[in-house]
């Protein structure tokens, strides 16, 4: 039986799938925490997890948990939150822009981000002036997040017309607002010393080695935002027949769009704030939910939270194994594999004339 | 109670679509309007949702001014029917329908949604398309299944429409409305084949004489509006050329005027003593 809104809430198949992503994201996490360039045992990282929380009396041996504490957890921790975020924030702006291609790497918001954050490694210094040392850790995280909800706004102002902004002109904005941003970026990797590159190539890639005290605060603001936007899967359905007839059905559609857009940009912001720029989990995760929930955003919204949070655990492990002794930078990884993914759903749609 | 339209007038880039129009639409009535492509028809349906705010005069719904109502609070009192929408996420027909249960999502009992998104599904004759994927729908299933979505929504949270399915302990958890309502179709026959057509206007007809909705629809087949009207405001140019009883506006000398097409009664053998079929006579040469 197939969701109906409002009607099936004893366990459907939906519902069986939210379960089983969950159960999914837990092998991958549990994979992941045993995956890496000093390998440990799966039995080992669920013996550790176990006393950790109290539930077995022996830890395991020194080292191993070493590794698992300081590096892999809070690794795969922001893995989680990061993934949870960008899953949840493509599957909403697919949902507000009508269109099953929208993903805030494609409209831009990514790349402003990566743009105000290279600006302030390379520029920063005559940019903040004196201020600069005082602003220390915090000003290039800070910079990325300013970044993603400037053109968040930029793109909203410039699609705003009578009142009213029209999705499709909005999309169309997002793309020339990511050639800016990327050219933007280019100029000051051109301007950049051997030492900024080093650093620019981590917002450029992606990375989740953590970056510093403004990491905190930043997944915290992901955790919140991705609540908030976990929240409007019955007003999205409404959005997704049109605007006007969400407005028909009770929706204050600008309302809604203003704020889904404004959290969506704080959820991005202060991702690639955290981690730099990782594409396509916010197209890719939301897609391979729909195949399986169908389109209903009370279901896809959750799932794609934790469908985001696999993948990008998932990828991580793969990014920190595969070129041993060294690790590729995560965006790499996601983009290896999203980019012919999108390629395909093009097709898909190409095929079904809905582009 | 009515929703109802005083002195308005509607301005996009410095054009007059709509000048000075005044209608009302009763709870209980079944009103037409008609008028040549552009006269302002969808306009005016658009004004009277709440969708566009207008340049001058009010638009009121049960008293209430639309401008300053919660968009909820509208939509618990009236449903539309659009001409099309472009939605292509696929969502089964059946859910599409339910969709027009939202307005209700906080006070209505799954079991009555239920009750009433099946009622709607066999009266918009969708029964054979409800797990069917929407976007692989023609023009006229569409329309179809919007008419049963605004059905569901204008049915409310009233329960006169279960009668005959009503569980005795299914608890309606809030009281029935007061509020008169109003259902809005635009141009809902245009994809329609003939018979669907009818039973569409039997539909609305029904609502209107049964449940007291007031039902405004936009048409273009002039015996489709004196059968099934009540009354007719019949516009031009964004003006209101002429509003009144079905008997009084529909003659021929003033639809020929403002549809620039001359157009008869000729008597209609079949029918009752004195009733007459409009056609309109193909431009000569």
């Amino acid at each position: 039986m197939v969701a109906s809104p409002w009607m099936h809430i004893p366990i459907n198949r939906s519902v069986m799938v939210l379960m089983f992503l969950a159960v999914g994201l837990l092998v991958v996490t549990v994979i992941s925490l045993g995956t890496g360039g000093a390998p440990i045992d799966l039995g080992d990282v669920i013996h550790h997890i176990l006393h950790r929380m109290g539930l077995m009396g022996t830890g395991i041996e020194a080292f191993d948990a070493r590794v698992l504490d300081h590096l892999r957890l809070p690794r795969i921790l922001r893995a989680i939150i990061i993934g949870a975020g960008l899953g949840l924030a493509g599957a909403v702006m697919q949902s507000l822009f009508r269109n099953p291609i929208a993903d805030p790497g494609i409209i831009g918001v990514s790349a402003s981000a990566a743009f105000g954050a290279v600006a302030m490694i390379v520029a920063g210094h005559i940019i903040l002036g004196s201020y600069y040392p005082v602003v220390g850790p915090y000003g290039v995280p800070v910079a990325a997040f300013a970044g993603a909800v400037l053109a968040t706004g930029v793109i909203r102002v410039l699609s705003r017309q009578d009142g009213h902004t029209d999705a499709a002109i909005m999309l169309l904005i997002g793309v020339a607002i990511n050639a800016i941003a990327f050219a933007g970026v280019g100029v000051f990797t051109y301007m950049a010393d051997d030492a900024q590159l080093r650093s620019l190539t981590f917002w450029q890639m992606g990375a989740l080695s953590g970056n510093g005290p403004a990491d905190g605060p930043a997944l915290l603001i992901i955790a919140v935002g991705a609540g908030y936007l976990v929240s409007l899967g019955t007003s999205l359905n409404l959005f997704l027949l049109g605007e006007a007839e969400a407005r028909h059905l009770g929706i204050e559609v600008e309302r809604l769009k203003r704020r889904a857009t404004v959290v969506t940009a704080l959820v991005v912001g202060a991702a690639v704030a955290v981690s730099g720029i990782i594409g396509f989990v916010g197209l890719v995760a939301p897609h391979l939910v729909r195949l399986v929930t169908g389109p209903d955003n009370r279901y896809v919204l959750p799932a794609s939270a934790i469908c985001g949070a696999a993948i990008l655990t998932g990828a991580d492990a793969v990014a920190r194994i595969i070129v041993l002794p060294a690790e590729l930078p995560i965006g790499l990884v996601t983009g290896i594999v999203g980019g012919p993914f999108f390629l395909g759903l093009l097709m898909r749609e190409k095929k079904r004339r809905r582009i | 109670m009515s929703l109802t339209a005083h002195n308005i007038s509607f301005l996009a880039r410095g054009r007059y679509l709509l000048r000075d129009i005044s209608v009302s639409l009763v709870a209980g009535e079944v009103l037409a309007v008609l008028g040549p492509n552009g006269a302002g028809k969808s306009t005016l349906l658009k004004v009277l949702a709440g969708e566009h705010g207008v340049a001058h005069g009010t638009v009121t719904q049960n008293g209430r001014d639309v401008s300053k109502q919660p968009a909820l609070t509208l939509a618990q009192e009236r449903a539309v029917m659009p001409q099309a929408t472009s939605m292509t996420f696929p969502f089964a027909v059946r859910d599409v329908v339910a969709l027009g249960r939202s307005p209700f999502r906080k006070i209505s009992t799954r079991k009555h949604d239920q009750t009433l998104v099946e009622r709607a599904i066999a009266l918009a004759d969708i029964g054979h398309l409800a797990d069917r994927a929407y976007p692989a729908l023609s023009g006229g299933e569409k329309q179809r299944v919007h008419l049963a979505r605004a059905l569901v929504q204008v049915w409310g949270m009233d329960d006169s429409n279960l009668s005959e399915t009503a569980p005795t302990n299914d608890k309606i958890l809030a009281p029935k409305s007061d509020q008169a309502r109003f259902m809005l179709l635009d141009e809902p026959t245009s994809g329609l084949d003939v018979a669907h057509q009818h039973a569409l206007l039997s539909v609305a007809r029904r609502e209107a004489r049964q449940n007291g909705v007031g039902v405004l629809m936009i048409l273009h087949d002039f015996n489709q509006v004196t059968a099934y009207a009540d009354r007719v405001a019949v516009l031009q140019g964004g003006e209101m050329v002429a509003q009144g009883a079905v008997g009084d506006v529909m003659t021929p000398d003033l639809l020929s005027t403002v549809f620039k097409s001359p157009i008869r009664a000729i008597p209609d053998p079949d029918g009752p003593e004195g009733a007459a079929v409009l056609v309109s006579q193909a431009a000569s040469g």
